[in-house]
């Protein structure tokens, strides 16, 4: 079972926590400490799993953006992998070549993909698809608002040219 | 018109980038990022605590504005501060009719809230009504919130309802239904094991990621009881086949494998239900020897796979075919470059270890590479395997391996683990007694704070009883050795508080016995040691007791004791402590020396540690003296049971007999201490170990038997029989004559040493002979290698020795191919759709020191007013302002990391190249997208400065 899910940037920034476990608010903020201070320090060689109060956390850097997943000690180290991989993937299709300004932005859009690929822990679904097309789904109303939004302000901007 | 413009801006940003929020929130978001230290980010966030505090009382607050105030309350406590104010905000918004509210409600209150807090009460009947919705998508918010937010108590309330919703018509809703049950069953297992069989029903659901949730749930029930799962073993399997053989949708591939995901879940399974399980395990084979065959070990995912299999392969019943398949897996991961894969190489090997001990052999080499290697996190796991393969043989290696690798780590947590490890193995396989002192001593330096007490008590105990055979010369030796090294060690700063009670203890009983050092210079050290950890009770408790029985000694044997007048006011500053403890101690200190040698010998003989205590229970000695009191008018004594129910007795009092316990009150003074006259009469012995009892209410008026008690109730709690050490202390297979107390080189050949010596020498010259490839490495590695994995049976070894070179020469040559074939897959470039530019050199390098930003500040702010409309005229300029954002320290090794995980590594030839000299060409249509988001940060003046130029670099570069 996953026990949370970390984004920290190279200079240590939290980007987004997903705790499927309890932790307190003060145990989180240890948590990030500890771990971001023990993975940022890693070099680049070494493998992309720590060893860390009895659970495995395994570890990947996309540009400067780290991706943390916490994970019971009897599991698969590469499949946890390849899930920070999968969520990647999802969110690169989603945002269409994501950077880490889109999470820093949209983080609440990060979250509800995640929400969509993992929940209580576990791998709910490994589809890429099944998965952004509920995401789309559900953003279909949100859509509608913003279609108006923008023609609106091409208007504006041709008014004001 | 300016303001016109800004506004058209802002919506532009709006609709455009898909940052749907206020300027307010990516100001803070912006400064937030601009942050220097985390004083400062703390400052702002505080501040905008204070800002939506006052927002969020502000009345009639539009919805859109609701939603991101509680994204920004999500933000704050995302960066860890308490957003708790506004939570009942989330939980309003959750009740909101509109989707994207009430999703954005959800959200935000599984983030917040955890399943005990009191907010949700007040969403478990929003949840209640969200589960009956029509809206699918209602539904499926509310199954996300259900698997967070519902505790043991609330599973009642939504449970029929989600039951209900694992026969829906959406496959999406199905799915979260399966996962929320689950959920239920961890919690509380009790109120749902009558529905489990659910779960089975589930995993014939028609989609496959039903099918696939449903595999988490039974992997739990499985874990707890395979018996009742048996009789799924041919489902699991045919579905397992049917998923290996491309039968599910194309959807569900990942990285050209067909659903990986599912079938590491499935094998999971399958290696519970096939342990120990001869028929469940037939049944298995073919289809693992299959994925094994079919797993593309060129990518992570199938790489996990094939881990998977060797685990299941190892746990179900053995068959010599996949076991085989297993090895070769394993070799492939250990000979593999990638860290990550030597890892799982190791910790597969350390799982089949046990079935087919002689795969370690073969893989000696890789194993201490590992061991060797920088990275902690592999050599941790190799200790593991080493751990595992311990045997006599090999212990002294590997715990000296181990204990200098404790010595280098700070990591409490997990020196505490690898010190355990230390001592596990040294009580189980310790060739020598004086090995074991010597390891123990260097555990107890380095982490003895952090070991159990029960080693250190185990210690002393070996000290004192030696080997426990009729040697007596080699115990005094042993004995003499450790007095020395203690002697070495004291002089060291900051030991361990465990460690020196050890060291007193030792120098008190064994410090003068060997007639080597004087009374006085091992009291002397003594009183250092109370000196130095002067804060320390415990230890100076062991100080005290110790010289006590050094000067008592010093009695018996006749001589006159010479008190240092260091130890006299050690003695003196004790005679006031404030412990009861320290100062009862000192008290029988001062008697003991003013008694003659005969009454000393009696109290403290030499040398009866190992001898039987009898205790005399009914205190029978004392009858005389009770009767005599009697006689004098003294009240019999009534146990304390007896005595119970007749109001406030205090302790003290039920110490004394002489008492008359008939009054509930006394208020006359308490009596005056008497004198120690009775341990004349108490012929309770010395004992070994005097551990500070927990008792301090003895009084001074029965000095010598409470000592007595105290070090019975020791040896007692310590359980310090004699019985269980001799079984663990196996000795080494091979004869030892004499166990090597000295460093004669005439014992050496006992001990294992030489074995290494010779296997090496046999080793690395059948070595040369066959295969002259193998030469080049460090013949301290070899001697290693012997010395870990042989040295048991030297003649085996030497037969054997041919046949594994040859076997290993084999493998080195199909490494070397494995290894090509990797680097053959690393130089694959980088996939067309490159979409970073930023690994350019040549670009860095042609302006290396100026700011490319201030240079191109111009362009973008003219070409800004153009990118709402005229998106295809900026595009071309893109490349170009993309390439110059580039950093080429942090591109470099990234661009390392990720090649490995290409994602969809088609056969493209010359990308990088390409990518130097024509980036347009490869950006593609994405250039576009990447300018425009570009274009629109740096217009909220978010810049890619020096400080995070990674920002803007596409996560899947």
């Amino acid at each position: 079972m996953i026990h949370f899910v970390l984004l920290i940037s190279r200079q240590g920034k939290v980007r987004l926590t997903k705790w499927y476990s309890p932790y307190s608010q003060k145990e989180r903020s240890k948590v990030i400490r500890e771990l971001s201070s023990e993975i940022l320090s890693r070099g680049p060689k070494l493998c992309n799993f720590v060893e860390w109060r009895g659970f495995k956390v395994v570890y990947k850097r996309y540009a400067s953006l780290y991706f943390c997943i916490c994970s019971d000690q009897d599991d698969n180290e590469l499949e946890t992998l390849s899930i920070i991989h999968h969520y990647v993937e999802t969110l690169d299709r989603y945002f269409g070549s994501v950077c880490e300004l889109d999470l820093i932005f949209n983080f609440h859009k990060a979250y509800f993909i995640l929400d969509e690929i993992l929940l209580a822990g576990e791998m709910q679904e490994t589809s890429k698809r099944t998965t952004l097309r509920l995401i789309a789904a559900q953003e279909e109303l949100l859509e509608a608002a913003k279609e108006e939004a923008s023609s609106l302000s091409s208007i504006i901007a041709q008014a004001t040219k | 018109m300016e303001q016109l413009k800004t506004i058209g801006r802002e919506l532009a940003m709006g609709s455009q980038g898909g940052f749907g929020q206020s300027k307010e929130f990516l100001d803070l978001v912006k400064s937030i990022g601009e942050a220097r230290s985390k004083a400062e980010e703390d400052r702002i966030v505080l501040r905008e605590i204070e800002t939506l505090k006052r927002r969020l009382l502000e009345p009639d607050i539009p919805k859109r504005k609701m939603k991101e105030y509680i994204i920004r309350l999500l933000y704050v406590e995302m960066l860890g501060h308490d957003a708790s104010f506004g939570y009942i905000h989330a939980v309003k918004m959750t009740h909101d009719d509109a989707l994207p509210l009430k999703r954005t409600g959800y959200l935000a209150v599984t983030l917040f809230l955890s399943d005990d807090h009191d907010l949700i009460i007040l969403i478990v009947n929003t949840i209640q009504k969200d589960l009956r919705s029509d809206n699918y998508l209602v539904v499926c918010a509310a199954l996300n919130a259900v698997c967070k937010l519902i505790n043991d108590e609330t599973i009642p309330a939504v449970l029929p309802q989600v039951v209900e919703l694992l026969g829906h018509s959406k496959e999406a809703v199905r799915k979260k239904a399966v996962m929320a049950l689950h959920r239920f069953y961890q919690k509380s297992p009790g109120a749902v094991s009558h529905l489990v069989s659910n779960f089975r029903k589930r995993l014939c659901d028609n989609d496959p990621g039903v099918m696939g949730a449903s595999l988490c749930p039974l992997f739990d029930l499985v874990t707890i009881d395979a018996k009742s799962y048996k009789d799924l073993v041919s489902s699991f399997v045919s579905i397992l086949k049917q998923v290996a053989e491309r039968r599910l949708p194309k959807s569900y591939d990942y990285h050209q494998m067909p659903a990986p995901f599912i079938q590491v879940k499935l094998l999971k399974i399958l290696a519970l239900l096939g342990s120990g399980d001869k028929q469940a395990s037939e049944s298995m084979y073919t289809v693992l020897g299959d994925i094994i065959r079919k797993s593309d070990s060129s990518t992570n995912i199938g790489n996990a796979v094939l881990y998977e299999c060797i685990c299941c392969v190892a746990s179900i019943h053995p068959n010599p075919k996949l076991l085989e398949s297993a090895a070769d897996v394993i070799a492939k991961f250990l000979k593999s470059d990638s860290h990550n894969l030597k890892y799982m190489g190791i910790d597969a090997l350390g799982r089949l270890i046990k079935l087919s001990p002689q795969i370690a052999e073969q893989h000696q080499l890789a194993v201490i590479d590992c061991l060797e290697d920088p990275d902690d996190t592999l050599k941790r796991k190799t200790f593991e395997l080493l751990y595992k393969m311990t045997k006599s043989s090999n212990v002294e290696v590997i715990v000296d391996r181990m204990v200098d690798y404790m010595i280098s780590i700070s990591d409490d947590h997990y020196k505490t683990y690898i010190a355990s490890r230390c001592v596990e193995l040294a009580e189980q396989f310790a060739p020598s007694n004086h090995w074991f002192i010597q390891t123990m001593n260097k555990v107890f330096e380095h982490a003895g704070d952090l070991v159990n007490i029960k080693v250190a008590h185990n210690l002393m105990r070996l000290i004192a009883e030696g080997f426990g055979e009729d040697d007596d010369a080699t115990d005094s030796q042993l004995r003499s050795s450790a007095v020395e090294s203690y002697l070495r060690i004291i002089g060291e700063p900051k030991l361990p508080s465990m460690f020196l009670q050890v060291i007193c203890w030792v120098l008190g009983e064994y410090g003068t016995a060997d007639g080597k050092h004087s009374a006085s210079y091992i009291s002397g050290k003594l009183c250092d040691i109370a000196e130095a950890y002067s804060n320390d009770e415990t230890v100076k408790a062991y100080a005290i007791s110790a010289l006590m029985k050094i000067y008592a000694f010093e009695v018996a044997a006749g001589r006159k004791v010479d008190m240092l007048p260091e130890c006299q006011s050690f003695i003196e500053e004790l005679l006031a402590s404030h412990s009861t403890d320290l100062q009862q101690r000192a008290y029988e200190l001062q008697a003991v020396v003013g008694l003659d040698a005969q009454a000393v010998q009696a109290i403290l003989p030499r040398d009866t540690r190992c001898e039987e205590i009898e205790v005399d229970k009914d205190l029978s000695f004392l009858n005389g003296y009770v009767d005599q009191a009697i006689e004098k008018g003294a009240q019999p004594y009534i146990a304390e049971d007896e005595r119970n129910g007749m109001g406030n007795v205090s302790n003290l009092r039920s110490q004394d007999q002489h008492e008359s316990i008939q009054h509930g009150l006394r208020f006359e003074a308490y009596e005056l201490p008497k004198p120690p006259m009775q341990s004349k009469v108490d012929p309770v012995s010395s004992t070994d170990v005097v551990p500070v009892p927990e008792a301090l209410s003895y009084r001074e008026t029965h000095p010598i038997s409470s000592v007595g008690s105290t070090s019975e109730a020791g040896s007692s709690e310590l359980k310090l029989r004699l019985d269980g050490v001799q079984k663990k202390w196996g000795r080494p297979t091979y004869s030892t004559p004499t166990s090597s107390t000295t460093n004669s080189p005439s014992e050496k050949p006992a001990n294992g040493a030489s074995h290494v010596d010779s296997a090496t020498a046999s080793y690395s010259k059948s070595r040369d002979s066959q295969n002259t490839k193998k030469t080049e490495i460090d013949p301290e590695k070899q001697k290693l290698a012997a010395s870990l994995f042989g040295g048991s049976s030297q003649p085996e070894r030497r037969s054997s020795t041919g046949h594994k070179a040859s076997r290993s020469s084999g493998g080195a040559a199909d490494g070397s191919r494995g290894s090509k074939a990797v680097e053959k897959t690393i130089q694959q470039p980088p996939p067309p759709d490159l979409l970073d530019f930023s690994d350019e050199p040549t670009v860095t390098s042609a302006l290396p020191s100026v700011d490319p930003f201030k240079q191109l500040e111009g362009l973008l702010d003219s070409s800004m007013s153009s990118t709402t409309n005229h998106n295809a005229g900026t595009a071309t300029i893109a490349p170009d302002i993309m390439s110059l954002y580039g950093d080429s320290t942090a591109s470099q090794d990234s661009l390392d990391i990720f090649h490995g995980l290409s994602t969809e590594p088609t056969g493209a030839t010359s990308g990088e190249t390409t990518v130097t000299t024509l980036p347009q060409s490869v950006k593609g249509p994405n250039a576009k997208d990447a300018l425009e988001k570009d274009a629109l940060v740096r217009q909220m003046g978010v810049n890619p400065t020096s400080q995070n130029p990674n920002l803007f670099r596409d996560l899947l570069g």
